[in-house]
């Protein structure tokens, strides 16, 4: 295996349903209802799917929910936002775990 | 990859919806490839060295043949720089048949053609008008740089004389996607327009079209270009909708080419895919149902929620 991830290996997604089919539609039409128009735009949620999509860092879902949010009418400048949300949580979460390695820091320190 | 997309033909299990539909609607006519921007979307490859333009004498025959339709529906290149631009519209007004011209804006800056917005105002035509998006960086990048400031202005002018304020001004606005992927659902682009261009801009307008781009000319060569060919005719192919067969725009009217040549639709012209029957409008006399002439750029028209000239059609 030459790498982990490969392109092709996203339209493979379907094949989870082997062995275990009532989960994979149980999962699925979860999924589909997750992504329709209700107190948030499909847009909205596209865009907060990118930027989970890279706190998590899937290739597969970066990929997929770029498409979704140029298909759903954000653009670019949107979409970049939403990184930066996903930065900033994730450098923020570790940042505030610093306040952790104060605590433990004073009770080892005179 | 492109080899196991069928044939659009095949798709359509209604026969009815291989012909066109008993009374047609609109006969769309483009008055020449000559414009003055050359946008990346353009399946007419039109721009400012393009040369060919309608005559007059073929306008003549269009205007013979307009009582068999509901709307005339005007588009090019720029048709305002057709030198008959004015006197076609003139004419056909004054049948009392309703007038569609689909303008770009940017060229109603420019010193000829600064009072085509009161001309076309006083005379009700309706106006279309491509803004592929409502911020100055995606507009410029699709349709050349500048271009988004000039079309604010121009439509803040048109606001100012009525259109999309006064319901018989209609000013409709058209987005297409800026690269290989699909458009977003209508309404809700729509709504997302109406707020920005108000909020920004304080612009109002009367409805949105959502359009596909169709994988022909300037576009295609960019698809092409950028090895998404492919990956875009397979996209088109997987969201085939069947509920857009019905209303596709072909069944509903005829398309006029520059010089007079007869087409199922704007994107047939492209590909010379004459209609069956009389080729010419110089010849066409009387209007008969006819088979339509598909080809795989069709999946444009169906995919999703449907495109057309008047947005989405499923």
């Amino acid at each position: 295996m030459e790498t982990y991830y490969k392109p092709e290996d996203l339209g493979k997604f379907a094949t989870m349903g082997e062995f275990a089919p009532d989960l994979w539609e149980k999962f699925m039409s979860y999924y589909s209802a997750v992504f329709e128009s209700g107190a948030l735009t499909k847009r909205e949620k596209a865009l907060i799917a990118l930027a989970v999509a890279h706190a998590v860092q899937c290739p597969y879902c970066i990929d997929a929910y770029t498409q979704s949010c140029l298909e759903n009418g954000a653009n670019e400048e949107q979409m970049t936002e939403a990184v930066h949300v996903a930065c900033a949580l994730r450098g923020g979460a570790a940042l505030v775990h610093g306040v952790q390695m104060k605590n433990v820091a004073k009770g080892l320190s005179f | 990859m492109s080899e196991i997309i069928k044939n659009f033909e095949s798709m359509i299990d209604n026969p009815d919806y291989k012909f066109t539909h008993g009374k047609l609607r609109i006969i769309q006519v483009n008055v020449g490839k000559l414009c003055n921007l050359s946008c990346k979307h353009c399946h007419v490859d039109a721009g400012p060295n393009r040369t060919e333009i309608m005559t007059r004498e073929t306008m003549q025959h269009i205007l013979r043949v307009l009582p068999n339709f509901e709307t005339l529906d005007i588009t090019g290149g720029a048709p305002e720089m057709n030198k008959n631009f004015c006197w076609l519209v003139d004419e056909a007004v004054k049948t009392g048949i309703h007038v569609i011209v689909r303008s770009n804006l940017v060229i109603l800056h420019e010193k000829e053609y600064i009072n085509i917005p009161e001309f076309l105002a006083d005379r009700h035509v309706e106006i279309v008008a491509s803004l592929p998006y409502y911020s100055e960086n995606d507009c410029d990048k699709q349709r050349g740089s500048g271009t988004f400031k000039k079309i604010i202005s121009m439509l803040k002018k048109l606001n100012s004389l009525g259109y999309g304020i006064d319901e018989k001004l209609i000013l409709n606005l058209v987005y297409n996607p800026g690269g290989a992927f699909l458009p977003p659902n209508q309404d809700e682009l729509e709504q997302q327009y109406k707020t920005r261009l108000m909020s920004d801009y304080g612009i109002s307008f009367t409805h949105l079209f959502a359009l596909t781009n169709n994988p022909l000319g300037r576009f295609e060569n960019f698809l092409k270009r950028t090895n998404n060919y492919d990956k875009y005719m397979r996209k088109l192919y997987d969201s085939f909708n069947p509920a857009a067969l019905e209303n596709m725009m072909c069944r509903f009217q005829l398309s006029v080419g520059w010089d007079g040549q007869l087409y199922d639709c704007d994107f047939n012209q492209v590909l010379n895919l004459t209609i069956n029957g009389v080729q010419n409008i110089s010849e066409l006399y009387e209007i008969h149902k006819r088979k339509i002439k598909f080809a795989n750029h069709c999946y444009a028209c169906t995919a999703g929620s449907g495109s057309s000239c008047g947005g989405a059609t499923a």
